[in-house]
């Protein structure tokens, strides 16, 4: 089969005696490679730390992914399969994890990963000296919430090693999603003579000892991060690239000139306003997937006009067209929401009763309860949606407030803020009265989202307090996988949706623009990308008068 | 003997400033709000408290100011927020050169070119050359950097794939190209024009009339005569330069994507880096105010009619 041919006119001369360019990738057969396995990816910013277990963000976890191998890893569509675990067995009560550790595993300097070096880890992850900003994600390990409270020393954790191949690990309640823990860096092992003998100096390229596909070449503090293969890596047979290079670029339209100038192989994610362009002339290398994220709008239960006021909420919420803001405002492939947890594996949201409606008959629903509220047009309420300067929330904004204009006569006021001082403003709730919320799940289980509503959560921004929620919350916790749990779970969002403390309004998508020679990456669901599932296939430019 | 007075004077008068800068920052800094914790994911309280208490974020402002002086005095910088491994000298220590090399080329080539298309403008007065080199000259301080800068990239990077269109690589000089253009254009335009403007007055002054009358050689006015007082304006001109410059920096590094203190200092501002801002804020600041002193000094070996021990 030949390979992949693009067509395109040399730049710079006329049209009579253009020259025809066309490349063709992947030589003869398709799939034949380029000598040069390198593949530069734009990042969106540095990460704070490459210390896995005080890292925070997705930048840095993109890069952790490639350096360090946890328990559990995951195929290139995002399913778990073994890492440095080859197996593990889970206690008839759900309760205790019985990992054996993979033959061959060992770190780059060529000692063999143990089960001990986990159980320091995972001490080291949840010390409160380590000052980790990801602790809270280990409470569902076994006092893991003492420790890190300080109540407890590091020694209580429920985890022990038993041999050097055995590795033992007692949940707090049977927590069906543990498995997908173990895939984030926060459970990832470090080197604990290097980390000894280091202390927080480990990261740096002179000293760090990793056990993932790739090893720290060198790190440019806003320059690059630069990886190479690691070749004392137990699967480095099925690796390919030799280096791979992550950029900071936080700005979006500097990330598109140089993916367009053939610097970058991969990018984050696409400027908004160049959508239309990208999608006419980029067509085919602009990858968009399903994102486990969901876009909504806060209201402030804790204070009027919302306190206590379910009708107004929900005909907020009715009056809003989802359509409009997905297709027209954002336009990249985004989804209505009808719920606030994105469908995922065996969860899928039931949609309320008016999620079926049209959009005109939820219009005039959304009328009769605003009335209901006490408001109308001559006596219209007035409100302020607040959100962080960006411009895509802007135009969300304006849309949204013109809706709400249309269908009800709402005054809105729109105000942003810079980032830092609105999350301080949405975390202090005074003067919120409905703001933007954006929650990317950090596992691929819906408790993820469902917490976040949870009267004691510290993320709850809208003040949403309903003891029957909390309750199915705890139900589930104390279940293991299966549907009784998915059914708290689904119950505890129908009772929500009827409360309407925040309005979901749609789902994310990952947006990445990827080379036409870069095979080997899934779009998945939470967007995580192992450099060690790609390959660079070879390009060749054939000129034609 | 006046002159080695006149610097030290001055060095000492320095301090004050630096102290005043410091204190203004520091306030400024600390009294932006959200915070360096403030994440989307909030932290659990505890968790708050100990990153708090381990940056000393919970004694009074004052209490930390005196402490972040007394640091300085020694030369530490403090750690930073945002790179949570690396303190802030090492930040600076990294950055610093990269904004150097950039700000130094610049500066050299707004100072070369400029200086020359203005002397050219200026003996060619009236002529089309001169119109229209200062026509160019007023679209190099219209546009803005920003804009300037895209759009250099765009053309040169994307359209004919000559230059690249970001990135550092060691600061090789094909990526110090475009970055080196965008920042220098502006000032060299401005530079054009000060010399064209001060060369037009300095040519028409009487001891350059007297010259001509001795029938001295153009060659010779222009050297002995007419070149020292047409660039005392420019030399004058360098202390803002450099601070424009190093302002310039913090834009043209952000859209090439350049490792420099701009954009750390940006990146800093964003993320509430308390010690990586004032840092670069205290580094930057005794950088111009040096720079001033060496322009002032060098102020008075070129014009002989500033006395510098008034």
């Amino acid at each position: 089969m030949l390979g992949l041919i693009l067509f395109g006119c040399g730049s710079g001369t006329d049209n009579k005696n253009a020259t025809k360019e066309a490349l063709i990738i992947g030589g003869l057969s398709g799939n034949e490679l380029a000598e040069k396995q390198v593949f530069t990816k734009n990042n969106g910013s540095d990460p704070g730390t490459l210390d896995p277990h005080r890292a925070e963000g997705v930048p840095a976890s993109n890069v952790l992914r490639d350096l360090y191998e946890g328990l559990v890893s995951e195929a290139a569509n995002g399913d778990y399969i073994p890492g440095v675990a080859e197996s593990w067995n889970i206690s008839q009560d759900g309760k205790t994890y019985r990992f054996t550790i993979r033959e061959g595993a060992v770190w780059s300097n060529g000692d063999k990963v143990v089960a001990e070096d986990f159980v320091f880890s995972l001490r080291r992850s949840v010390d409160p000296k380590t000052l980790s900003n990801y602790s809270s994600m280990l409470y569902p390990i076994k006092n893991a919430r003492d420790v890190v409270l300080g109540k407890a020393p590091t020694d209580r954790l429920g985890v022990s090693a038993e041999g050097e191949k055995t590795l033992i690990i007692e949940l707090e309640e049977p927590t069906p999603y543990f498995i997908s823990l173990l895939t984030h860096s926060t459970t990832y092992p470090v080197h604990p003579p290097t980390v000894k003998e280091h202390g927080p100096l480990f990261t740096r390229p002179e000293n760090m000892v990793s056990n993932g596909a790739f090893t720290l070449k060198d790190w440019r503090i806003q320059d690059y991060i630069l990886l190479s293969r690691n070749e004392r890596y137990w699967d480095d047979t099925n690796t390919t690239l030799s280096e791979v290079y992550y950029y900071p670029l936080d700005n979006p339209d500097a990330s598109l000139r140089r993916y367009r100038a053939n610097e970058l192989d991969f990018t984050d994610t696409t400027p908004s306003e160049q959508l239309p362009w990208i999608k006419k002339n980029l067509k085919e290398e602009l990858k968009i997937t399903p994102y486990f994220g969901s876009y909504y709008y806060g209201f402030n239960n804790s204070k009027p006009p919302f306190k206590n006021n379910p009708e107004l909420r929900i005909a907020l919420s009715l009056a809003v067209n989802r359509t409009i803001i997905t297709d027209i405002v954002l336009g990249a492939g985004q989804i209505p929401a009808f719920t606030f947890v994105p469908p995922v594996k065996e969860y899928q949201g039931t949609q309320p009763e008016w999620a079926k409606l049209t959009q005109e008959e939820r219009e005039d629903l959304a009328e009769e309860l605003y009335a209901q509220a006490g408001f109308d047009k001559n006596n219209p309420l007035s409100i302020e949606i607040i959100y962080n300067t960006s411009e895509n929330h802007k135009r969300v904004a304006l849309a949204v407030a013109s809706m709400w204009k249309k269908v009800l006569g709402v005054e809105t006021k729109l105000r942003n803020q810079e980032w830092k001082v609105f999350l301080e403003t949405r975390r202090l709730q005074e003067e919120t009265e409905i703001f933007r919320g954006g929650w990317i799940g950090d596992y691929d289980d819906p408790y993820t989202f469902s917490e976040l509503l949870h009267s004691e959560n510290e993320m709850n921004h809208s003040g949403y307090a309903s003891a029957e929620y909390d309750a199915l919350l705890k139900s589930a916790s104390l279940k293991p996988a299966g549907k009784d749990r998915t059914g708290d779970l689904l119950q505890a969002e129908q009772i929500m949706l009827n409360d309407m403390p925040v309005i979901p309004l749609y789902f994310y998508v990952s947006q990445h623009l990827i080379k036409p020679w870069v095979v080997g990456l899934e779009g998945n669901v939470m967007d995580h990308h192992y450099s060690k599932y790609v390959k660079i296939l070879k390009t060749e430019t054939l000129t034609s008068e | 003997m006046s002159n080695f007075r006149f610097v030290i004077g001055r060095f000492l008068g320095a301090i004050p400033t630096l102290l005043i800068l410091i204190c203004l920052a520091f306030l400024l800094v600390k009294s932006a709000p959200g915070g360096p914790f403030d994440f989307e994911r909030s932290l659990p309280e505890e968790v708050e408290a100990n990153l708090r208490a381990a940056y000393n974020l919970d004694d009074p402002v004052y209490l930390q100011l005196f402490k972040y002086i007394g640091d300085l005095m020694q030369g530490d910088f403090g750690p930073s927020f945002q790179y949570r491994d690396y303190t802030v000298t090492e930040l600076i220590s990294t950055g610093f050169p990269v904004s150097l090399r950039l700000g130094v080329a610049a500066i050299l080539l707004a100072l070369i070119f400029g200086s020359l298309i203005g002397s050219i403008a200026a003996l060619n007065q009236n002529s089309k050359l001169d119109y229209g080199v200062m026509f160019f000259g007023m679209i190099g301080i219209s546009i803005p950097n920003f804009v300037m800068a895209p759009l250099l990239v765009l053309f040169f990077s994307i359209g004919l794939r000559a230059l690249p269109a970001g990135g550092y690589n060691g600061g090789d000089f094909y990526h110090m190209i475009l970055p080196v253009v965008s920042l220098a254009l502006p000032q060299m335009a401005y530079i054009a024009r000060l010399t064209r403007g001060s060369m037009i007055e300095v040519l028409s002054s009487n001891f350059v009339r007297t010259a001509k009358a001795q029938g001295l050689p153009v060659r010779t006015i222009l050297l002995a005569h007419v070149l020292k007082p047409a660039f005392l304006p420019v030399v004058s001109y360098l202390g803002p330069a450099t601070a424009a410059i190093i302002t310039g920096s913090v834009v043209v590094e952000q859209i090439f994507g350049l490792p420099g203190l701009g954009r750390y200092f940006v990146q800093g501002a964003l993320n509430r880096d308390y010690t990586l801002v004032m840092g670069v804020v205290v580094f930057y600041g005794c950088l111009i105010i040096l720079f001033n002193l060496i322009v002032d000094t060098l102020y008075g070996f070129i014009d002989p009619k500033i006395k510098q021990n008034r």
